[in-house]
C-alpha cells in the first residue's frame, strides 16, 4: 500500500487561550476552536478539525505563544 | 506510536502558563529563547535579565536564573553580572520604553563597551503594562493614552529607530530587527538571537536583536488583525534586517 | 607591612582591594574621583575588572548586578551622585543584594560646593530611597579606622545580605595621612553564596530568581516583616561606637559627634579636661545600626548633651531619640556649607553652655 506522511499533534487545551495565530497559519485550514469544549480559563481550545489532512509542517507551533502544540510525523498506510 | 518522528516539541525549560493577553508576541519569543537555551545546553550557564513591563515576570516562564532589573536599568545590572561571571550566557529581555526610553543611557553604553551581552528588545509602540501610554516607537499620528490625538511629532518627536542606532556602535557585534508575524519570521527570528547568543559565547562584542511584536490589548486589535498590523503598518517604518553583523563582515573582507 | 603614607581615596580603594574586592563601577565626582582612579590603577594588577559608568545611576546598578551575583562588588562617590543611587539601595534593600557604596560628603543641597560634610545622614540612615529598609552605615573618623573597618563593610553586607555604606565627609578622602594594611583577602576564598545569580549549574541545576517584586500584598508584608527580624539581628549584634572621657560617674557635659568632627572634638575635649571641665564625647561608629542603648547610658550621666554635626542638625534628632528624656537640655553646633569645626569653638561653647550662658 502506498504510505504519506501525516503529523500528529499533541495539543495542550488548558494552556490555550483562543489567540487565532495558529487557524490563521495552518496551511490546510484544519485548526479551529472547539464548539463544545471550553478550558478552565474559558477559552475555547483549538483543535483539529481534520486530523488525517494534518502534514506537519508545524506552523501551528511555530506561531502559538503558549506552548501548546507538540508536532510529530508518522508514516501511515493510505488506502488506493 | 513507535514510529513517530518528532518534528517540534515544546522546550521542557519554557514553563507556563504565563499571564500574557491572547496572541502576545512576548509568549512565542520566550518559546524561542527557551527552544535554543535547551537545544544548546545553554540553560545551565544563562543569566536573564527581566524588563519592567509585561515581561516582568519573565522570570516564571523560563527555567534559568534570573534578575529582575528596575525600569530600564537591566544592561547597566548585566554589566555587573557578566563582569562577575564573564563566561555565562547573560541576556536582557526589554521592551521598547525599559531599553529605548528610561534605559536609553544603559542600553546605549553596553553596545558603546562592547560589552558581551545579548539584548532583545521587544518593539510594541506602547507601554503594553501601564494601559497603553506613547513609546518611544510610537507611530506618528498613532492613538495612545498619552497621544489621545494621534502622535504629534511637535511635541513627541519621530519614532525611534533602536536597531539602527546600536548598529553605529563599534562595540556592537550584530544589530538586527526581526519580528514574528509568521512561522517563517519566527524561524528567522531563532536564528538571528541564536546567532546572537552564539557571539556572545565567542566574545564578538554586544549583540541586540529588536523583534517589532503585538500588543492586541492596547491596539484594540485581536491578535490576528495585530500580527497583520504589524506585517503591513510597523514594518514600513521599522523595516526587518541586519543592520551590523560583523561576522557578516569578515567574509566579505 | 608598615605604614604608608597615602591620600585618604587611594588608601579607601586599597583597602577594598585587599578585602578582597575585584569590581569597581564609579563615575567621577569632587571629592571622590581618586578613589575611581586608584581603582582603574588597581585593579587590574590583581586580575580585577574597573568600569567608568556613565552615570550614578549606571555605576550602582552595576554593583547591584554584581551583588546579585555573588561577588564583592563596590561604588563611590559623593552627595550628589549618591541621590542618583537611590533607586538602585531601594532595590537592593528589597531583593537583599549585598553591595559596599563609599559616600564622601561633600556640602549641599543641590550643586552645593566641593567642601566636606555630614548633611547625608538622614539619606543614608533614614532611607534616601522609597520603602521601608535600612542599610548598614559606617562612619569612621579617621583614615585608618575607615582602612580598618573595610574589611567588615564587605563581610556583613553578604553576611546580613544588605547594602553596607561607608560615609566619611570629604576631608578624610583628601587628607593624607599615615596608614597601615593588615589584611589581605584572598578572594578565591570568599564562597560564592547559594542565591547568587551564576548559572543553574552552579547550585544543582534549579534556577536561582533575584527579584524585589511582589505583587501578593500578603506576601509583600511578610517580606517586610522578615527584612525587619533581619534588620533586629543587625541591631543587636553590629552596634560600633566608642565612649571617649565619659567614665565619670557625673559628667557636665557630653559631646556626641562622628567622623572628623569627632576627631576634631577629642582634642577639644582634652583640652577642656586639662582646664577642668569633665566633658566627654560619645561618637557612634555605626550610624545604623544606632548604638542608642549605649548613649542613653552614658547620657544618664549628664544634663547637657551637645550635638556638634556638619549639618543643620539630622545627627541629633537621633541623639534625642535615644536618650528620650525631655528634662536634659539639648544643644547643637550645626556647620553647614563645607565648614569645619575647630577645637577652640567647640571649647568656647562648652564653656559658655556650662557657665549657663548658652540655650
Amino acid at each position: 500500500m502506498p504510505k504519506k506522511v501525516r503529523g500528529v499533534l499533541t495539543i495542550r487545551e488548558d494552556l490555550c487561550k483562543q489567540c487565532g495565530l495558529c487557524v490563521s497559519v495552518c496551511p490546510v485550514h484544519i485548526l479551529d476552536f472547539s464548539k463544545d469544549k471550553i478550558n478552565s480559563k474559558g477559552y475555547r481550545p483549538v483543535e483539529l478539525t481534520d486530523p488525517d489532512k494534518c502534514v506537519g509542517c508545524a506552523f501551528c507551533a511555530l506561531m502559538c505563544p503558549e506552548g501548546v502544540i507538540d508536532v510529530y510525523r508518522e508514516i501511515v498506510e493510505v488506502a488506493e | 506510536m513507535g514510529n513517530l518522528q518528532v518534528v517540534y516539541e515544546v522546550p521542557k525549560i519554557y514553563t507556563g502558563p504565563n499571564h500574557y493577553c491572547p496572541g502576545c508576541f512576548h509568549g512565542i519569543i520566550h518559546r524561542v529563547i527557551a527552544d535554543i537555551l535547551q537545544e544548546e545546553g545553554w540553560d545551565d550557564i544563562a543569566i536573564g535579565l527581566a524588563p519592567v513591563g509585561c515581561a516582568v515576570l519573565a522570570y516564571d516562564y523560563i527555567d534559568i536564573d534570573w534578575f529582575e532589573a528596575p525600569h530600564g536599568r537591566a544592561c547597566a545590572n548585566a554589566t555587573g553580572i557578566k563582569w562577575a561571571w564573564p563566561d555565562r550566557l547573560v541576556f536582557t529581555y526589554q521592551g521598547d520604553g525599559d531599553a529605548a526610553s528610561i534605559g536609553f543611557a544603559e542600553t546605549s553604553y553596553a553596545a558603546i563597551r562592547g560589552l558581551n551581552i545579548t539584548t532583545i528588545m521587544v518593539n510594541n509602540a506602547v507601554y503594553g503594562m501601564t494601559g497603553g501610554q506613547m513609546a518611544p516607537t510610537t507611530l506618528v499620528g498613532m492613538k495612545t493614552t498619552t497621544s489621545p490625538y494621534g502622535r504629534d511629532p511637535k511635541y513627541a518627536g519621530y519614532p525611534l529607530k533602536m536597531a539602527e542606532h546600536i548598529a553605529q556602535f563599534e562595540g556592537t557585534a550584530l544589530s538586527v530587527r526581526v519580528s514574528a508575524f509568521d512561522p517563517q519570521h519566527v524561524l528567522e527570528m531563532k536564528k538571528w538571537i541564536k546567532k546572537a547568543f552564539q557571539y556572545q559565547m565567542e566574545g564578538k562584542g554586544y549583540t541586540f536583536v529588536e523583534v517589532v511584536s503585538t500588543c492586541p490589548t492596547n491596539w484594540r486589535m485581536d491578535p490576528v488583525k495585530a500580527a497583520e498590523f504589524v506585517k503591513n503598518e510597523m514594518i514600513k517604518v521599522y523595516p526587518l534586517g541586519v543592520y551590523k553583523d560583523v561576522g557578516a563582515e569578515k567574509k566579505e573582507g | 607591612m608598615g605604614k604608608v603614607f597615602m591620600k585618604g581615596n587611594e588608601a579607601l580603594g586599597e583597602a577594598a582591594v585587599r578585602a578582597g574586592c575585584r569590581l569597581f563601577f564609579g563615575y567621577p565626582i569632587t571629592p571622590a574621583s581618586e578613589l575611581a582612579e586608584y581603582m582603574a590603577y588597581r585593579l587590574p594588577q590583581v586580575g580585577g575588572v574597573f568600569i567608568q559608568a556613565e552615570s550614578e545611576v549606571a555605576a550602582a546598578n552595576m554593583i547591584y548586578g554584581a551583588g546579585a551575583a555573588g561577588k564583592y562588588a563596590m561604588t563611590a562617590s559623593s552627595s550628589p551622585g549618591v541621590s542618583l543611587m537611590q533607586e538602585a539601595i531601594s532595590y537592593m534593600a528589597g531583593a537583599e543584594v549585598p553591595a559596599v557604596i563609599i559616600n564622601l560628603i561633600r556640602g549641599g543641597p543641590g550643586l552645593g560646593d566641593i567642601q566636606p560634610a555630614q548633611s547625608d545622614y538622614f539619606q543614608a540612615v533614614k532611607g534616601g530611597g522609597h520603602g521601608d529598609y535600612r542599610n548598614l552605615v559606617y562612619a569612621p573618623s579617621t583614615l585608618q579606622e575607615a582602612v580598618d573597618i573595610m574589611p567588615l563593610l564587605f563581610q556583613n553586607a553578604f553576611k546580613y545580605r544588605m547594602l553596607a555604606m561607608m560615609v566619611v565627609d570629604g576631608l578624610v578622602g583628601q587628607m593624607m595621612e599615615a596608614v597601615e594594611f593588615k589584611y589581605d583577602i584572598d578572594p578565591d576564598s570568599i564562597p560564592v553564596p547559594d542565591w547568587a545569580l551564576s548559572g543553574k549549574k552552579m547550585h544543582g541545576g534549579k534556577k536561582n530568581v533575584n527579584t524585589s517584586l511582589e505583587l501578593d500584598p500578603n506576601k509583600l508584608a511578610a517580606h517586610n516583616f522578615k527584612l525587619f527580624e533581619k534588620y533586629q539581628k543587625v541591631y543587636e549584634n553590629e552596634r560600633m561606637f566608642e565612649a571617649f572621657y565619659l567614665d565619670d560617674a557625673d559628667i557636665d557635659l557630653m559631646i556626641v559627634a562622628y567622623g572628623t568632627a569627632a576627631r576634631i572634638i577629642k582634642t577639644a575635649v582634652e583640652n577642656l579636661r586639662a582646664k577642668g571641665y569633665k566633658v566627654g564625647l560619645f561618637r557612634p561608629i555605626t550610624l545604623w545600626p544606632f548604638p542608642d542603648k549605649e548613649l542613653k547610658e552614658y547620657a544618664g550621666k549628664t544634663e547637657h548633651v551637645l550635638t556638634v554635626e556638619m549639618s543643620m542638625g539630622q545627627l541629633i534628632e537621633d541623639v534625642k531619640l535615644s536618650i528620650f528624656d525631655p528634662n536634659k537640655k539639648y544643644h547643637l553646633m550645626p556647620y553647614p556649607g563645607g565648614i569645619v569645626p575647630t577645637p577652640k569653638e567647640v571649647e568656647d561653647k562648652v564653656i559658655e553652655i556650662l557657665k549657663g550662658g548658652a540655650k
